[in-house]
This record gives structure tokens, C-alpha cells and sequence, in this order.
């Protein structure tokens, strides 16, 4: 069968029916990619070899009718900050480059538990700090919809993928949007799940207290059967939720009819702090907004006011945790090295000059000043107070609505370089995301058709509460299904 | 010394290593020596991706410990992250509690001849450990060395820091302090306690004013004194040197100096090009530490008896004095194999002290061991004494078996009988050789018939020789008596 | 609030971080431009606002003291740069810790 394009859930009733074989779809992706990859410059590594041996082995398994899952066979991709046993792991960075881990990240033993055939390591902002991809050291990677166009960031190589049907699903991680974000420039479905909720173990750092990874697909089911597959308690990480993780799949078609969903006053145009939204966006938003209310849901405007410090706050908390956590790249363990040092301190100071890219040492002087002795309290501790602002809102929010709803971005994907130049520029694209993972709630980012003026995808963001992700998933799907998009051609780029 | 003029102030900072089966925040085994970095993984090597995962049993030990010294267990605790870089530090940060440490505001007292006191306990809190750095070239030493070399095995140990108030004013006190924390911790069985080995390490911060001052002087921090005896000496050295430099009219630097075991001295470490600044925050990767009321009084509970408990009761069950008592409870292990000789022996306890301290004591420090350590069983050294007071063998004797029994460990009646050592008491053997004697001095028999008792002495001498000093001197005696006297 | 110069390198020592001297005056004006902007939140009123440092409400998360095996000695030192004798190599160290 066609695989390009095809939902996993297809995939998984196909192979279970015995229409389609694991090899095949790994194969004809393969194919796909080898065409592809040229342009969308969406892998760091690739691991041919390795995906059509996990693939013949899951076909085995499927011939003696024992699949590790339903989803036994389908091929993933995973975003090169999930740590892969054996298999480079750079994080898009110099520091890292020919590091082979010993170990492999929750969410990857989860994938292979699952009998997920692994097709390679995707292409990101280097330590997932940015919007666009182009902070990679490996060079950017490009939108399907425009090569002349980023897919957005952090987690833009799995983006790009995903939404050239090349890959059916995958993950990347968000601290502050990079999965949402993507997801929206794209055309596809991307999720922040609840903070805690998706094991951290062997995703590397960037702001622990706002990781989190999430899935890529082009449907809503889709994801939240990716979800599904890593959700849940892991003992290896300490702020992963002790709790039962329910089936997402289970009633995700059972429609929004009586829900109440709230729109965002203070992003109604725009936002303060991040300047105007493109009109092509803001109409496709409002029509999305009119279809919940046709779909039986009630609208109703809540105030948060706290949003529109949301930049503020993340970027005081995400890089001072930051310049703590990618303290340890340092020449010494692994990673790159400067050579011929007089001392170690020179040693470790030319090793992190000459290995991280500017964005970084950016945010690690950002985030170092901001810890600083005298300006902890001014800044951090400041920060950390807006934090509980912005929980609070959520909290009044929530007392009268099921679901909070605004725009994923701002814009639509941008061109290359036309934010490199100034970084606070490049901040503000996530002006919408941000105060998500600032409270830790899950949202998803779902397509709601092509901008009316410049005809590129726009991205419908849901909020739901923490550890609701049941009640995002049937509100998503059924603008989803209501919309009828992805499923059209319309819903493809060109390629 | 000027002691009048002076007024010296000292605070400790104490880390100890505890005792846990596995690492702080991962499974790595907890052990001395080993193939380097063989007790690592991705987690105390700080890999990318790793997280921590606190162990349950370091936690309980750290309350354990902030109970013993009377702490106050906070209700929520905190980890923080300390930032700075060094290559023996993974991560480049250690995990460690800032403003919210576990215990807070204890006290320990210690007594000597400065009398009794208070020594405050500011903090205890819970942190890990660093790897160890080894400098090759320059003898060894980090200044000339030409780079280093590192082993993460050490690296995640559970690590306790004790702190404590500017409350002790000597070096002798300092000595007291450490000695009962030891003990105490000892008792408590969360450590092994081995300065040698730095599972145990002690840093000072010393400073000297004028009697009378208010303000405290400069402050100077005193690192690597690995043991108890080179606390004393180093604080002595420094506190004399801070006196004679103000005496002299010059003013200190603060700084950190190191203690040197060969010289004696304090020396003055390499300053730091620029200040340190720890950049602490809360520790996003663990969660706060809410410890359950009944947790913490389950542990006040299960605490062993406690040095200061086991003085009080050693006074009153043996009737022993602060001395003697001071240097058993120095160690639980000393104490406990004290009170093992002394129930076996059952006759009175100072005996048994008597024999540790003035002659077992000798020779463990030749040996350099401790009590505990030794071949010697505590069953035998009551069974020796036994032996001295049933007249079996003399008290000089005894001496020679203790020395048997200390090299082999085997038991003192059959030392004594190898030996031939055992005395003669049995009457019925010595009658005769009493009855020769008498016969051959005919004259000093008649004058001890005469009542000129002190000439009993020589016939006693005449019997020994007789039985080549084997036999019992008071049996001997009496013997005499009833046949001469009565 | 800007950010002066010796500011800038005081934080990049604290950092480990050389910095070119173009990229001093790079950071310098873009750090400053970025805390220009972050100064939005001084405004707000903030006092008896707790802080919040953790997104999830969980505590007390401990593990059992069970020993679970290590990475062997050569695995754990593959990825180093330089080593001798199974330790990570090191340039020679001028400042005690
Ligand atoms: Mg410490
Ligand atoms: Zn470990």
C-alpha cells in the first residue's frame, strides 16, 4: 500500500489485516525520504540499516501473531534530543558532535517496546533554543510548503517530515512552543503534552522545570496514539507524574457538543508583549472559532492577563536553567575538546566558545546574568513569580471553561534568515506557546487550513488542563474531522 | 599563651560520607577504591539526558542524624543546584540544599579541661560528593602538577554537611568536638567515620580578635587535616599564628590554608583568580521534600543509644570516672567491647578498664589498630584477669600472656600452660617442699616459732627457689603459718 | 537596565565562555536589548507572590538504596576526549576548587 501520507492508525489496520508489511512501508518511506531529504535537509542521522532490520523483525512478529503493539512495524522518527543507545546524539550541537550514547531515552525504549522501526535522528535548533531550526550546527532544515521557508522550531526536522509524508509520526520536544510551533508552520498536528506526564530520562536539557517532549502527526488520532505508546510513570525521572494514564483513543470521537471553550482576550489581536498577529492568520482563527461554537460548543472570552508576560518569565527562567544545565559540555567527559590547552580552565572555556553556536551562548549568558549574585531576585525570582500568575489564571480560566483556544503563532512560517538577525524578533514567534509550559498544562496545535493572504498552513491552539489531554484530543479531533483538511489534497504541500 | 590579650573563634564544617548500599541520585555501588570510573554511569557521569533520583535511605540517614544532635527536621526541603566548574564535578554543578537544609539548629556538648559546653549546630543537609582528581607530575601536588587525571567512582556519594555556630574557642575544644561527633555518628552507624579515608572531613574557619572586640576577626578557612590528632595540631598552629601576627601589629588575609601533616603547618592555597558566585537555584530535576512527621519519629525512635546516654550508664552500672569514660566512649566499637570483657569477667569493671587502658592500650598503638581491630577477644582478657585473682598466675605473668594473646588471639590458660606459667597453689604439691624447707633452716623455722614473723619472708623465698618461683606465694604463707605458728 | 561591559565578561567567566571581541559588543547590545524587554515584568506587582520553581505538584520522590549496575570502566570513558589509565585526562588544574 501507499505509505506516503497514510495515517498510522491506517498503517496499524493494514498490517494487522495482513494487507501491508512492515518492510514495505519502511521501504517505500525510505524511498520517499531518499527524494525528499535533499531539500527538506530534515535528518542528522540516519539509520537505514537498522530501520528495515527492526522492520523485518517486527513482520516476524506479526507472521507468529505476536506484535509488541498495534502499532508494531510503523516507522518513527525521532528528534536528535531523545538519546539513542549507540546511535549519535548531537542535540544540533559542535559540543556534541560523535557522541554515542550508552544508554537509550524512555521515549525511544518506548518506541522499540512498541516495535516502532527507528528511520533516524531529526534535525533541531542546537540544544532545541530556537524557532526555525537554523540554530542547528548542521545547517537549517526547510518548510515542505516553501523550501525558501523555515518549518519552525525547535523541532523542525520531525516537523518537516511529518508534514511531507514521509515519516507517518515522530517526536520532538517542547520547552517553550517547538512542538506547537512547528506543528502550526507545517500543517500538521503537534502536542505539548502535561508537564511530567512524558518521561524526561534521556532527553537532553535544556530548561528541566519546562521539557517536555510531544508528538508529531497529521492527525489527531495519530498523535495521541503516539502519546499513548510513551505516556506514563517513569521511576528514572523524578518529576514524572505517579499516575494512570488513561486511553486517549477510547470516546476521541465523541464530538464538543455543550463544551465550553474560552477565547484568549488578551491574544484576541495579537498581543501586547508580542506585537500584531497576520491578518491571513487571524481570519483563519476566527472562522476555526465560529466552526467549535457550529460544532455545539459554547465561546466565551476569558481574561488572562498574565499571558502577556509570558515571554518575559520564559526567558529568564529558560535560560538561567539552561546556563546550569549545559554546564557539564565541558571537554572532559565527551563531546568536542579544544586542543592544546595551558589549563583546564582555558581548556573548558575554548572548548565551549568553539563548540556552542551563538544562540546558545546567548541564553547562557542571559540565563548566568540572570542567577547572578544582586540579580537573582530582580530576575529569576521575579520570573518565578510571574510563573504563579500565569497558574493562577489558568485556574480562574478554568472555572468556567473546559478549554482555552487561541492561535498557535502569530505568523505563518517565515523565511529563512528573516529573524536571525534579532533573536528577540525570533523569541516573540512564541509569544502564544510560552505561557503553556511556563503552567505545565497540555495543548495541541492543530491545522486550521492555509493563510488567507499568504497561503501557507495556520495552526488552531487548544489548552486544556493539566492532565486533561483526553478532553484536547475529542475537541481537536472533531474540528478535525469537521474541517476536513488534512484528508484533502489541499492538505499536502506540493512537493 | 597569650590568652588573656586574644580571643580565638572557631566553626566547623563537617562532610561525612554515609553508609548507603547504592549513590545519592543513582544505583552505582558506594565503595572505597576499585577500577577507575567502574562505579559509574550516565547519571554520575553526568551524561546529557541523565536525572537523579534520590535515595531513600540517605535521606532517612541525614533526619537520623539531625535528630541525634537535637536538629529541628524542616517540614519542606529543598535541593539546590551550586554552580561552579570544576572537571572532578560532572555536571559542573552539585546537587546540594541551600536555604532549606533537612535539620536545622542543634547542638552537641562536649566537656574537657575547658569544663563543659554548647556547640551550636547551625544546618545539616544532604549533598553528593565530587570524583577524585589525580595530579600527575610535581610530586603529586595540584600546584606543579602537569594535568590530572579523573575517577568518577567517589563521584554521587550521599555526603552530610554539618555545620556549626562560631561556639568553640580552641583547639582543644575543636579536637573534643570532633571526637564526639565521631562517636556519635559511629553510634548511629550512618558512617564508617574514617578521616584516613575522608569519609570523614573536617574544615575549619578560624579567626583571632583582641579579648574584648566585638567584630570578628579574619576569617581563615583550614582544610585537609585527616585526623582527629591533626585538627589539634593545625588549629593550634593557626590560632598561635593569627595571635603572633596581631601581636606583631600586622593585619590577615582571609583565605584558605592547608594543613601540612610532615611540617605541622598551615600553609596558604592557591587564591582563586576571581570570586566565586554559586549561582544557587532550586534543583529543577527533583521535587521538594516534605518529610512525613511519622517518618521522622519512627527514626527518633529507632536511635541507638547515643554516646552521651552510654557515659550516664556506664557510670552507674560499673562505677567508672569521666577519664575512663572518656576514652571507652571515644569509639561505640571500644565501649561495646569493654562492656562484653566486663560482663564476662562479672567482678568489678574497673579491672577490666584498668587492663585496657593501661596495658591493652600500649600495645594497640604500637600496632596502631584499634580496640576492636585487635586479635584479642574481649571473653579472654576477662578470663585472664579470672586466672590473676583465683592466684592461678601473678599479675607479673599476666602481662606476658596479655602480650601471647594479643599477638595469637588464643585463649590465656592455654598461653599459661604452654608457658608453663601456671602456679603452684595446691597445698597438697607444696606441703612437702614446705616441710624440706623447714627441715633445712632449722634456725629461721625456731625464730618464726619465736614470733619473729618477718623471718616468715625468707622461708617463703626458700620455697620458691625450691619450686623455681612456681609456687604461690600466699599459699606458701599460710602453709608455713599453720605449721610454725598455730 | 542594560548590561556594561564588565558585566558581560564577568558572566562569561562565570560561564566558561571566551568571547571574541566582536562577539563581546554582540552580546553586549542583544543582552541588553532582550533585558530591555524582560523589564516588563518589573511592573508587575508581585510581593506575596510565591514563587514557582516546579510545574507539577509532587513530593517526596525517593528510590530504594539498591545497588543496580554501572556502566563497565570501558564504556563509562569511550567518549572521552583524552584518558590514561581508565580516568578522563585533564590540562593541568591552577585553581583549587
Ligand atoms: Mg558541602
Ligand atoms: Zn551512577
Amino acid at each position: 500500500m501507499e505509505a506516503a501520507y497514510a495515517p498510522a492508525l491506517d498503517l496499524a489496520r493494514a498490517l494487522d489485516a495482513g494487507e501491508a508489511r512492515a518492510t514495505e512501508i519502511t521501504e517505500s518511506l525510505l524511498q520517499r525520504i531518499d527524494a525528499l531529504e535533499p531539500n527538506l535537509r530534515a535528518f542528522l542521522e540516519r539509520t537505514t540499516e537498522r530501520a528495515l532490520e527492526e522492520a523485518h523483525e517486527s513482520d516476524d512478529r506479526r507472521a507468529s501473531g505476536e506484535p509488541l503493539s498495534p502499532y508494531d512495524g510503523i516507522p518513527v522518527a525521532y528528534k536528535d534530543i531523545f538519546v539513542t543507545k549507540d546511535v549519535v546524539t548531537t542535540a544540533g550541537s559542535r559540543i556534541l558532535e560523535g557522541w554515542v550514547p550508552p544508554y537509550n531515552s524512555t521515549v525511544v525504549a518506548a518506541g522499540y517496546r512498541a516495535g516502532l522501526p527507528m528511520l533516524g535522528k531529526t534535525n533541531l535548533d542546537e540544544f532545541a533554543m530556537g524557532s526555525s531550526t537554523e540554530n542547528s550546527a548542521f545547517g537549517a532544515s526547510r518548510n515542505p510548503w516553501d523550501l525558501e521557508r523555515v518549518p519552525g522550531g525547535s523541532s523542525g526536522g520531525t516537523a518537516a517530515l511529518v508534514a511531507a509524508g514521509a515519516v507517518p509520526w515522530g517526536w520532538g520536544t517542547e520547552t517553550g512552543g517547538s512542538v506547537r510551533q512547528p506543528a502550526s508552520l507545517c500543517g500538521i498536528v503537534g502536542v505539548k503534552p502535561t508537564y511530567g506526564l512524558v518521561s524526561r530520562y534521556g532527553m537532553v536539557a535544556f530548561a528541566s522545570s519546562l521539557d517536555q517532549a510531544g508528538p508529531f502527526a497529521r492527525t489527531v488520532a495519530d498523535a495521541a496514539a503516539l502519546l499513548q505508546i510513551a505516556a506514563g510513570h517513569d521511576p528514572a525521572d523524578s518529576t514524572s507524574i505517579p499516575e494512570d494514564v488513561p486511553d486517549y483513543l477510547d470516546g476521541i470521537d465523541g464530538g464538543i457538543e455543550g463544551m465550553r471553550i474560552g477565547i484568549v482576550k488578551e491574544f484576541q489581536e495579537g498581543s501586547t508583549e508580542g506585537g500584531g498577529m497576520q491578518p491571513g492568520v487571524r481570519a483563519r482563527v476566527e472562522e476555526a472559532y465560529n466552526r467549535l461554537e457550529k460544532l455545539g460548543a459554547s465561546l466565551e472570552e476569558v481574561s488572562l492577563p498574565s499571558f502577556d508576560y509570558g515571554i518575559s518569565a520564559y526567558y529568564l527562567i529558560a535560560p538561567a536553567e539552561a546556563s546550569s544545565n549545559l554546564a557539564r559540555y565541558d571537554g572532559v567527559r565527551y563531546g568536542y575538546r579544544a586542543e592544546e590547552s595551558s589549563d583546564v580552565v582555558a581548556m573548558m572555556s575554548r572548548t565551549r566558545a568553539e563548540g556552542f553556536g551563538a544562540e546558545v551562548k546567548r541564553r547562557i549568558l542571559l540565563g548566568t546574568y540572570a542567577l547572578s549574585a544582586g540579580y537573582y531576585e530582580a530576575y529569576y525570582g521575579k520570573a518565578q513569580k510571574v510563573r504563579t500568575l500565569i497558574i493562577d489564571d489558568l485556574k480562574r480560566a478554568y472555572e468556567s471553561v473546559d478549554l482555552i483556544v487561541c492561535p498557535t503563532s502569530p505568523t505563518t512560517a517565515f523565511k529563512l534568515g528573516e529573524r536571525t538577525a534579532d533573536p528577540l524578533a525570533m523569541y516573540l514567534s512564541d509569544v502564544f506557546t510560552v505561557p503553556v509550559n511556563l503552567a505545565g498544562n497540555c495543548a495541541i496545535s492543530v491545522p486550521c487550513g492555509l493563510s488567507t493572504d499568504d497561503g501557507l498552513p495556520v495552526g488552531l491552539q487548544l489548552i486544556a488542563k493539566a492532565l486533561d489531554e483526553k478532553t484536547m484530543f475529542r475537541a481537536a479531533h472533531a474540528f478535525e474531522q469537521d474541517l476536513g483538511w488534512i484528508s484533502s489534497p489541499e492538505g499536502r504541500p506540493q512537493l | 599563651m597569650n590568652g588573656d590579650l586574644f580571643q580565638t573563634t572557631v566553626g566547623l564544617e563537617i562532610h561525612v560520607e554515609l553508609a548507603t548500599q547504592s549513590k545519592m541520585f543513582c544505583g552505582c555501588a558506594v565503595a572505597f577504591a576499585g577500577e577507575p570510573n567502574s562505579r559509574t554511569c550516565p547519571v554520575c557521569l553526568g551524561l546529557p539526558g541523565s536525572l537523579p533520583v534520590a535515595n531513600r535511605k540517605a535521606v532517612e540517614h541525614t533526619i537520623r542524624i539531625g535528630v541525634a544532635l537535637d536538629c529541628d527536621i524542616v517540614e519542606h526541603s529543598l535541593f539546590h543546584r551550586k554552580n561552579y566548574f570544576y572537571p572532578d564535578m560532572p555536571k559542573n554543578y552539585q546537587i546540594s540544599q541551600y536555604d532549606i537544609p533537612l535539620a536545622v539548629g542543634g547542638a552537641v556538648k562536649i566537656s574537657g579541661d575547658f569544663g563543659t559546653k554548647r556547640v551550636g549546630i547551625t544546618r545539616v543537609h544532604l549533598e553528593e560528593d565530587t570524583g577524585k582528581s589525580v595530579h600527575i607530575g610535581g610530586a603529586g601536588r595540584l600546584a606543579e602538577s602537569d594535568y590530572s587525571l579523573e575517577d568518577f567512582n567517589r563521584a554521587g556519594t550521599p555526603l552530610v554537611e554539618i555545620v556549626t555556630e562560631p561556639d568553640i574557642s580552641s583547639a582543644e575544644e575543636a579536637r573534643m568536638f570532633v571526637t564526639e561527633l565521631r562517636a556519635l555518628l559511629e553510634s548511629l552507624g550512618v558512617s564508617d567515620v574514617r578521616m584516613e579515608e575522608g569519609s570523614l572531613r573536617v574544615d575549619a574557619n578560624v579567626s583571632v580578635r583582641r579579648a574584648g572586640e566585638t567584630e570578628h576577626g579574619t576569617k581563615v578557612e583550614v582544610k585537609n587535616m585527616n585526623s582527629i590528632r591533626s585538627v589539634a595540631r593545625a588549629l593550634e598552629f593557626e590560632e598561635q599564628r593569627q595571635r603572633e601576627a596581631l601581636a606583631a601589629g600586622e593585619s590577615l588575609v582571609q583565605e584558605t590554608r592547608h594543613f601540612d601533616e610532615n611540617t605541622g603547618k598551615t600553609f596558604p592555597g592557591r587564591l582563586k583568580e576571581y570570586s566565586s558566585d554559586y549561582r544557587y537555584f532550586p534543583e529543577p530535576d527533583l521535587v521538594p521534600f516534605e518529610p512525613e512527621p511519622a517518618w521522622v519519629e519512627e527514626i527518633r525512635a529507632s536511635l541507638p543509644e547515643l554516646p552521651v546516654q552510654r557515659r550516664a550508664r556506664l557510670a552507674s552500672e560499673y562505677g567508672l570516672g569521666d577519664k575512663d569514660i572518656a576514652i571507652l566512649t571515644a569509639s561505640t566499637k571500644t565501649a561495646g567491647w569493654f562492656e562484653t570483657a566486663a560482663k564476662a569477667y562479672g567482678g568489678d569493671a574497673k579491672k577490666v578498664v584498668n587492663w585496657i587502658i593501661a596495658d591493652l592500650y600500649g600495645l594497640l598503638n604500637e600496632a596502631a589498630i584499634e580496640l576492636w581491630e585487635s586479635k584479642i577477644k574481649p571473653e579472654h582478657l576477662a578470663a585472664l584477669i579470672s586466672l590473676i585473682d583465683s592466684g592461678e598466675i601473678s599479675g607479673k605473668q599476666a602481662k606476658e600472656v596479655l602480650a601471647q594473646m594479643f599477638a595469637t588471639g588464643s585463649a590465656p590458660q592455654s598461653i599459661a600452660e604452654e608457658k608453663g606459667l601456671r602456679q603452684v597453689s595446691d597445698k597438697g604439691e607444696l606441703e612437702s617442699a614446705v616441710d624440706e624447707v623447714i627441715a633445712e633452716n632449722s634456725e629461721a623455722a625456731d625464730k618464726v616459732r619465736a614470733g619473729q614473723m618477718n623471718t616468715i619472708g625468707f622461708l617463703v623465698g626458700q620455697v620458691m627457689k625450691k619450686t623455681s618461683g612456681r609456687a604461690n606465694p600466699g599459699v606458701v604463707n599460710d602453709l608455713l603459718r599453720r605449721k610454725l605458728v598455730d | 537596565m542594560g548590561l556594561d561591559r564588565a558585566a558581560v565578561d564577568h558572566v562569561a567567566r562565570l560561564a566558561r565562555l571566551n568571547l571574541s571581541d566582536d562577539e563581546r559588543t554582540r552580546m553586549q547590545d542583544e543582552l541588553t536589548h532582550i533585558l530591555e524587554h524582560v523589564e516588563r515584568i518589573q511592573a508587575l506587582e508581585l510581593d506575596g507572590v510565591e514563587p514557582t520553581s516546579h510545574a507539577v505538584r509532587i513530593t517526596n520522590v525517593m528510590r530504594p538504596d539498591e545497588v543496580r549496575p554501572s556502566l563497565d570502566a570501558q564504556e563509562a570513558v569511550a567518549n572521552a576526549p583524552e584518558k590514561e589509565d581508565g580516568r578522563f585526562k585533564v590540562p593541568r588544574i591552577l585553581e583549587e576548587d
